[in-house]
């Protein structure tokens, strides 16, 4: 007898009568992802429950120790499976799997567990992967759907960057955001009118954004600058960071997100480093090497849209980010966030957003080596990094983040409004320069 | 004027200065949570004094401060950086800043780089952690200080954070080791945790202030610090009150503030709206009596003494915090009984109780006794008790007594939760909290006192809250920042207490028993241990199930009555419990001494009672005490242990390489040492672990969070360097030998990047040639590759081919190596079923081999007569399993294959070592429960990490022990029925 539980395909028949839902992580990237799936016959459904009934079923359904992303994510499916809001029957779930050695590759596993123990195990699970790991015969992601998700990431992160660097400035409040929604809609429409995918097409929408967003009127201060950084759910999510970004704006600071777009690059590259330190297979580095190329170009688009514009800090290409990581950690690492989550640390520093947050949940074992690991690397190397590790998880309180965040934020802004302060932080060496003269 | 406040975790201080820049008042008091009222009443005060003064600038700072300062729109500024403010301006030349708050610890570097560092959100509290030590010794924070003045020595006790080093202590107290040399050991601890969690490589050297309340109360805990610097550290005169002279000297940049708005702004502000919150724990005074009424039908009856004349059974249950005993009579009723606070010492109260019971009531003979509970070894040593018995089954005895049908039992007691699944009158299953969520009912009453308030008063509170606050259910030092966040959002106490009430059971249903529904517990429920005397707690506890359990009116004596029951049930022949006679001639005399019999050099303490009669505690073999045993003959580790300090040093032309024993080295040491060794290097490793290597490499450590194996790496490197040693191997290994066993062959992130960490953050490496290249394990080709690039690098001469052969030699040798282990796996195996012996896998990783990271584990189990087999050594012999979890990992694909195989063996057990921080086992143990449950056998999981209590351990162990050899009886006993 096979201890194995069944998995439920989706097949088919599903794909028309069942509503799939998929739990948020960015909120602008994954509004366009629900457009495109609709565009293509999938009923997608983007979660947006909160609150403590998510918290509470990801502790009852989870091992307690397992990442908090996991807790979160499943706790927010079986939160909506509970609400009454769909017919069970007639529901199916979808989440990302990524492989690899960290334990986030065991989510699906641990999301059918869960179901398994709550009753809900007809409910079908779609992995949405780049490996094929399992096949639903109702659910196909073709070429076409393919490449306009890649524009959707695309998209995503550029709107993300504008709204960051508008929305400290803007004169009129709301009025980024307002625009954002706005472009989510239309960039859905272009899909579906066909003009918004293919270099051609990234290239000329992503001009547009550029141009509305550079149109908003704004009164550009001299505001703290802050990048975050981090476990890649925790990062992006509101649910998860205990909406780390809004804190930052009402703490007065222009934030930085590095692009998710790394992190899907970061992810195909991994196949070209593996090939160069341990061999193997020639074919698949050599299509990994063509897929990032073709994904460096878009990426290349929307910068080159931002920097026509003026006005705005552009995030180097991803290559560059690679290169910069040298010296910091090796590139072998790639678990989790890997190499990348220091090269975006790096990267912030030089694009003049000195201020970090790493956020990742507490006791993610990734970041015990590139975050809290290979912090004092980057210090040696960037005196001026302010760097602060901030942990996240279901009981870490909103207080102790936040107070320690605003430590950061107090050396920040010290740095900023008197640097003469700046000057006697370092009297030690103004004493033997008085002492040599 | 400046007006500073700092409203801490704990403490409200305030200063005020004049025009000058000097200090006109400054006032320091607890605010227990009472935060509004308490600044109010203060503000009052102000104003009296200074009548003339009705405008001031005013600036708040401080952890509970921030709501404050935001719902009145006074400027708040964040504490360190207060601090930073304050110590440039009164201090001369400061070099490093250490203050210690009630909770948080800071270290503050302002020369050569300014830096400034706070505990992370796990490290705990520092104040409130020598609060909660003093409590649970029952003296005040000056006894405390004045004990440390006078110690002879300092005991290690875990200085991660404050419930592991509390674990620490009990044990301690139980043993009877000096109340001085606890206190000071305690001090020693914060010190540790400061310099070890903080300071993170960074040398604390110059001139270094001390600040914060701990630091200015406790002469002693200063000293420590001092000593253990080497330095001597000032604590200037306002050291409690520099947040306070940072806030008001950050308040002059703002204009100036009416007092007596902030007043009236105080009292109209509604503290911030809380979105988190639970239903009330009862909704009308009706349903709390009804809830009474229902509950108090369950007892047990008490009959007079004085008219008894038949023989009586004395049970004990010698607690962690508490001392319950009682006398029953032939037919099962309670004579007397005693529950008490036993601070630290329970012999003299037992030794009272029994002496006043016997004067008393000379008619009634004690016809035997028995033992239960961490201090059961004392006690049964100081009064000649009959038995003892480990708890799970005193527990069980007395809740059978009272429902023969119950199906699942709950305790919880000062320290730990116990519970356990009855299936058709047999020990099913057993749940006990790991030593991370420990501290159930000493948290509520540590709590209460915190705040002001007696345990049961708190918990009456709790009944009538409107609005409890949810305060999760992780370890204590969570719910701590949590209430400082209640408190910060205007919680009352009453919502406080029931929220942590609820705390309390979601800990234990959701961490400890892992339940996901209320079904999974069964029908008929008993809860027990004197937490469940708090209302709130037991009705949280119904609420959360949606059932209504049954708390016997002796909730909190059913161990002791169990031990009672046991004793009448067991004890044929004579008692050999102490008299009366024996009683009042008692001496009790402790003295510690270092064991030395072996190279874990443990403290012990020795008891001593009148006549001959001796307690040794502390120990973690049983060496001390019954002499040199004999060497346990089947224990897998030891082989293991043995075999690979056989791989010794060769000299060879290209000189010395080292090679920390840490993490997967403890696997592929055989294979690195024959490379090396046939490359012409000497291969120097680092010895096993011990106490001192870890305390010597604590400093480096950038995450303290990680599990204890990665953090032990620290001190193994150090220790090369020390030897001077001039290379270091220490390879980046994301691929792991390919067993196929799984869907692939993974190393954990920890293991596979460690030396990542240790190039960062061991600065010394920098002086030597540190290799830490990444090398592919799962290949030949990879190795070979792999290791040519790494090594070329360094040495010119070395060429492929013979690292080719190297590599072959060493693949050769890895195989033979684990063949060994394999060849003494089956060997055990068949022995165990020959001999019928029981045998347990201690299945973990190969780094549980080393003995500071299984204190002992192993040998304590040879001790207890079974034979110990590791996972590795009979993986090879089971099938690849189907999992329902991805498995990736080579060390965990074993873990899945062993438990499906001896899942069907009739005389072995499996107990999985789990590392605190283990975050892939939070997915592996789930699954090896699965697949040993399916096949009827009992999962059992101990929790390790840098504690040395084996106490619960022990408890853990007996249990399953005891549990097993039920069911082999009642097996029996059905057999002999059919």
């Amino acid at each position: 007898m096979s201890r194995k539980y069944d998995r439920i395909e989706f097949t088919k028949e599903m794909k028309n009568e069942y509503t799939i839902l998929c739990p948020d992580m960015a909120p602008i990237h994954f509004g366009i992802l629900e457009k495109i799936f609709r565009l293509h016959g999938y009923n997608l459904v983007v979660l947006k429950n909160e609150g403590s009934s998510v918290v509470d079923e990801g502790l009852r359904m989870v091992h307690n120790d397992t990442c908090y992303p996991a807790l979160l994510v499943i706790g927010q499916m079986l939160d909506a499976l509970n609400s009454g809001n769909y017919d069970t029957d007639k529901v199916a779930l979808m989440i990302t799997q990524t492989g690899g050695g960290c334990r986030a590759s065991n989510y699906i596993y641990l999301l059918r567990k869960a179901l398994k123990k709550s009753g809900y195990e007809n409910v079908p699970v779609i992995s949405l992967n780049a490996g094929g790991l399992e096949k639903n015969s109702g659910f196909k992601i073709t070429y076409k759907m393919l490449m306009q998700l890649v524009a959707a990431v695309a998209y995503g992160d550029l709107l993300m960057l504008l709204n960051n660097q508008v929305k400290p400035y803007e004169i009129n409040k709301g009025q980024s955001q307002e625009l954002v929604n706005t472009w989510i809609d239309e960039i859905g429409n272009r899909f579906e009118k066909n003009d918004a995918w293919g270099l051609k097409n990234i290239q000329n929408v992503s001009k547009e954004i550029a141009q509305s967003f550079s149109k908003i009127p704004v009164n550009r201060t001299n505001k703290v600058k802050v990048g975050i950084v981090g476990e890649i759910y925790v990062k992006f999510s509101s649910l998860g960071n205990n909406r780390l970004e809004e804190f930052l704006h009402e703490e007065d600071c222009e934030i930085m997100v590095p692009s998710l777009m790394g992190f899907l690059m970061y992810c195909v590259e991994n196949g070209v480093i593996d090939y160069s330190l341990y061999g193997g297979s020639w074919l698949k580095s050599k299509t990994m090497s063509f897929i990032n190329g073709y994904l460096s170009k878009v990426e290349e688009a929307t910068s080159e849209a931002v920097r026509s514009v003026g006005n705005f800090v552009v995030p180097s290409p991803f290559m560059h980010t690679k290169e910069i990581v040298d010296g910091i950690v090796g590139l072998g690492c790639k678990m989790g966030e890997g190499w990348l989550l220091p090269a975006e640390m790096v990267e912030l520093i030089n694009l003049g957003y000195e201020n970090i947050v790493v956020a990742q949940p507490f006791g993610c074992l990734p970041n015990h080596i590139v975050g809290k690991g290979v912090i004092s690397n980057i210090k040696k190397k960037y005196p001026n990094a302010n760097i602060v590790p901030i942990d996240y998880d279901p009981s870490a309180t909103k207080v102790n983040q936040e107070n320690r965040i605003k430590l950061m934020l107090s050396v920040a802004k010290e740095k900023i409004n008197e640097p003469e302060i700046k000057e006697s932080m370092n009297f030690e060496k103004s004493k033997e320069l008085i002492l040599q003269k | 004027m400046k007006i500073g406040i700092d409203v801490g975790s704990t403490t409200l201080k305030c200063v005020v200065l004049d025009e000058n820049d000097n200090m006109i008042f400054h006032s320091y008091e607890r605010h227990f949570s009472q935060i509004n009222e308490k600044t109010i009443a203060l503000l009052e005060q102000l104003k009296n004094e200074f009548p003339n003064m009705n405008k001031a600038s005013v600036a708040i700072s401080g952890s509970a401060g921030m709501g404050l300062a935001q719902r009145i729109g006074i400027p708040f500024v964040q504490e360190v950086y207060a601090t930073r403010l304050a110590v440039m301006k009164e201090i001369d030349n400061p070099d490093v800043v250490i203050e210690l708050g009630g909770e948080d610890a800071k270290i503050l570097f302002l020369s050569n780089g300014m830096e400034v560092r706070m505990n992370g959100s796990c490290a705990g509290g520092t104040g409130a952690f020598i609060d909660q030590m003093a409590t649970l010794m029952g003296i005040t924070l000056t006894q405390m200080n004045d004990l440390a003045k006078s110690y002879n020595k300092i005991y290690t006790i875990a200085s991660r954070c404050g419930v592991f080093a509390k674990s620490d202590i009990q044990p301690l107290l139980n043993q009877g080791a000096s109340k001085n040399d606890i206190s000071c050991s305690i001090f020693q601890a914060v010190v540790n945790q400061t310099i070890g969690g903080l300071a993170q490589g960074r040398p604390i050297k110059g001139k270094v202030v001390y600040l914060g309340g701990p630091l200015t109360f406790f002469s002693e805990l200063r000293r420590r610090f001092d000593e253990t610097l080497k330095l001597r550290g000032i604590c200037p005169e306002n050291s409690l009150y520099f947040v306070a002279l940072g806030a008001a000297a950050y308040s002059a940049k703002n204009s100036d503030i009416i007092i007596d708005e902030v007043i009236s702004k105080i009292k109209n502000s509604q503290a911030g709206v809380r979105s988190k919150g639970t239903k009330r724990l009862f909704s009308s005074e009706e349903e709390y009596n009804e809830f009474k009424i229902r509950h108090d039908k369950n007892s047990v009856t008490y009959i007079d003494p004085t008219t008894y004349y038949k023989g009586a059974y004395l049970g004990i249950d010698a607690g962690s915090t508490t001392i319950k005993a009682c006398l029953i009579s032939e037919d099962e009723n309670i004579l007397d009984s005693i529950y008490m606070q036993n601070e630290g010492n329970p012999v003299p109260i037992l030794r009272q109780f029994l002496i006043d019971f016997m004067t008393k009531y000379p008619q009634i003979k004690i016809k035997g006794s028995a033992v239960t509970g961490y201090g059961e070894e004392l006690i049964k040593n100081a009064f000649s008790i009959d038995i003892g018995i480990v708890e799970t089954i005193a527990h069980f005895t007395a809740a059978k007594k009272y429902r023969p049908d119950v199906d699942f039992i709950i305790d919880i007691g000062g320290q730990d939760i116990k519970c356990f699944k009855i299936k058709d009158g047999l020990i099913d299953n057993i749940f006990l909290n790991e030593a991370c969520s420990s501290g159930c009912g000493s948290f509520l009453q540590t709590f209460a006192q915190a705040l002001g308030y007696d345990i049961a008063d708190f918990a009456r509170l709790g009944i009538y809250s409107q609005n409890p606050v949810d305060l999760g259910s992780r370890c204590t030092v969570f719910m701590n920042s949590l209430v400082k966040q209640a408190q910060k959002d205007g919680a009352t106490i009453a919502d406080i207490s029931a929220g942590l009430s609820i705390s309390v059971i979601k800990n234990a249903l959701y961490k400890v028993i892992r339940a996901s529904d209320a079904s999974d517990l069964g029908e008929n429920i008993v809860v027990q241990g004197g937490t469940f005397y708090n209302d709130s707690v037991l009705k949280a506890f119904e609420d959360e199930l949606g059932k209504k359990v049954i708390r016997p009116n002796i909730a909190g004596l059913m161990g002791a009555y169990g031990a009672g029951l046991y004793a009448k049930h067991n004890i044929k022949g004579n008692t050999t419990t102490i008299g009366l006679e024996g009683l009042l001639n008692f001496e009790h005399k402790v003295r510690s001494v270092i064991c030395g019999l072996c190279e874990n050099n443990c403290t012990l303490t020795i008891n001593t009672f009148g006549d001959s009669r001796k307690f040794i505690g502390g120990n973690r073999c049983e060496r001390p005490i019954k002499g040199k045993i004999k060497e346990t003959k089947y224990n897998i580790y030891d082989e293991k242990r043995a075999l690979l300090e056989s791989y010794k040093p060769i000299p060879g032309k290209r000189g010395k390489i080292g090679i920390p024993l840490a993490l997967n080295n403890y696997e592929l040491l055989p294979f690195w040492h024959t490379v090396f060794t046939m490359l012409g290097f000497e291969v120097i490793r680092s010895p096993f672990s011990n106490r001192e290597m870890y305390t010597n490499g604590q400093h480096t450590i950038p995450s303290d969070t990680v599990c204890f194996p990665a953090k032990l790496v620290h001190g193994h490197i150090e220790y090369l360097l020390n030897e001077g040693i001039e290379v270091i191997f220490y390879p980046c290994l994301t691929y792991n030998f390919n067993e196929k066993k799984g869907d692939n062959h993974f190393n954990c992130p920890v293991v596979a990047y460690y030396p990542e960490v240790i190039n960062a953050n061991v600065e010394r490496t920098k002086d030597i040639i540190f290799i830490n290249d990444y090398i592919g394990l799962h290949t030949k080709s990879t190795i070979v590759n792999g290791l040519f690039k790494a090594l070329k690098k360094h040495f010119l001469d070395i060429d492929i081919k013979e690292i080719r052969f190297a590599v072959e030699c060493g693949m050769r040798e890895y195989k033979l190596y684990q063949g060994k282990i394999r060849n003494k796996g089956e060997e055990f195996l068949a022995l165990s079923k020959e001999l019928n012996k029981k045998a347990i896998v201690l299945a973990g990783r190969p780094y549980h081999l080393d003995p500071e990271v299984n204190h002992g584990i192993d040998k304590l189990l040879t001790e207890l007569g079974v034979i110990v087999i590791s996972e590795d050594s009979i993986a090879h012999l089971g099938k690849r399993v189907e999992t329902n979890v991805l498995n990736q990992w080579t060390y965990h694909s074993r873990l899945y294959t062993t438990a499906n195989l001896i899942a069907d063996y009739e005389n072995v057990e499996l107990i999985q070592l789990v590392s605190f921080g283990c975050g892939l086992d939070a997915i592996t143990s789930d699954e090896v429960k699965e697949i040993l449950e399916e096949k009827g056998k009992i999962y059992t999981q101990i929790k390790i990490d840098e504690i040395t209590n084996l106490g619960a351990v022990k408890i853990r162990v007996r249990s399953l022990l005891a549990a097993l050899e039920q069911r082999e009886k009642e097996g029996e006993q059905v057999e002999q029925k059919i």
